[in-house]
């Protein structure tokens, strides 16, 4: 399946882009979706954190992602 | 009341209190973020605020929900700004009004340090020499 990547703050800057397109097997949890972003972007290990967001909620690791749905990487925020 | 926005455009702090001014509420508290002049002894030029806009709003509306959940405050209006920013400029602003003003204190208090936690936006500081963006790394 093909999953759309939203990516922010220094998560954009490390994989070159704010979109990013992932061919992902059925069933891909969010903890094995770290794992490939980890292996294609091994600065991703250098942040103190990361989130990954499904449909604009934090998702826990074992949430499965679906060919629909609107994910983002989250870095440590820092607003305010 | 929720009042909750995310602009480009300057905040307005008096607009910001005339929402929250409400007959029922002896107590307006007010917090103001602004932009300083400095960090970790490195002299700040300017800061860029970047938001994932459409969860930032269900993240701040959340925090919202709680504080009228846990202090029953009446009004609570939380503006916060994106792009580029300078020195001395407002980034966020949050009022809150109750009743009384222990309540109105303790919500705006929990309101800014929660938003700081949970709510996806993110500043590159950029300083004389250099630029970095906040808390990203240990």
């Amino acid at each position: 399946m093909t999953i759309n990547i939203l990516a922010f703050g220094i998560v954009k800057e490390i994989a070159g882009s704010s979109r990013k397109v992932l061919e992902l097997e059925n069933g891909t949890t969010v903890a094995r979706l770290k794992n490939i972003l980890e292996t294609a972007y091994p600065k991703m290990k250098q942040l103190k954190s990361y989130m990954v967001a499904v449909n604009d909620e934090y998702a826990e690791d074992d949430l499965i992602v679906s060919p629909n749905d609107e994910v983002a990487i989250i870095p440590p925020v820092s607003g305010g | 009341m929720i009042d909750i926005k995310i602009t480009n455009e300057i905040l307005d702090a008096a607009a910001c209190i005339a929402k929250a001014t409400d007959a029922a509420c002896g107590g307006i508290a007010v917090f103001i973020g602004a932009v300083r002049n400095q960090t970790k002894e490195k002299k700040v030029t300017r800061l860029e605020y970047e938001c994932y806009e459409s969860m930032a709003l269900k993240e701040m509306k959340k925090i919202a929900e709680e504080a009228i959940r846990l202090w029953s405050v009446n009004n609570i209006i939380i503006h916060h700004r994106t792009g580029i920013l300078h020195i001395g400029d407002t980034a966020v602003i949050i009022a809150v009004s109750s009743a009384h003003r222990d309540a109105a204190f303790d919500a705006c208090r929990y309101i800014i340090d929660t938003l700081k936690k949970t709510v996806p936006i993110w500043k590159k500081e950029i300083f004389e020499g250099g630029e970095e963006w906040i808390s990203a790394h240990a």
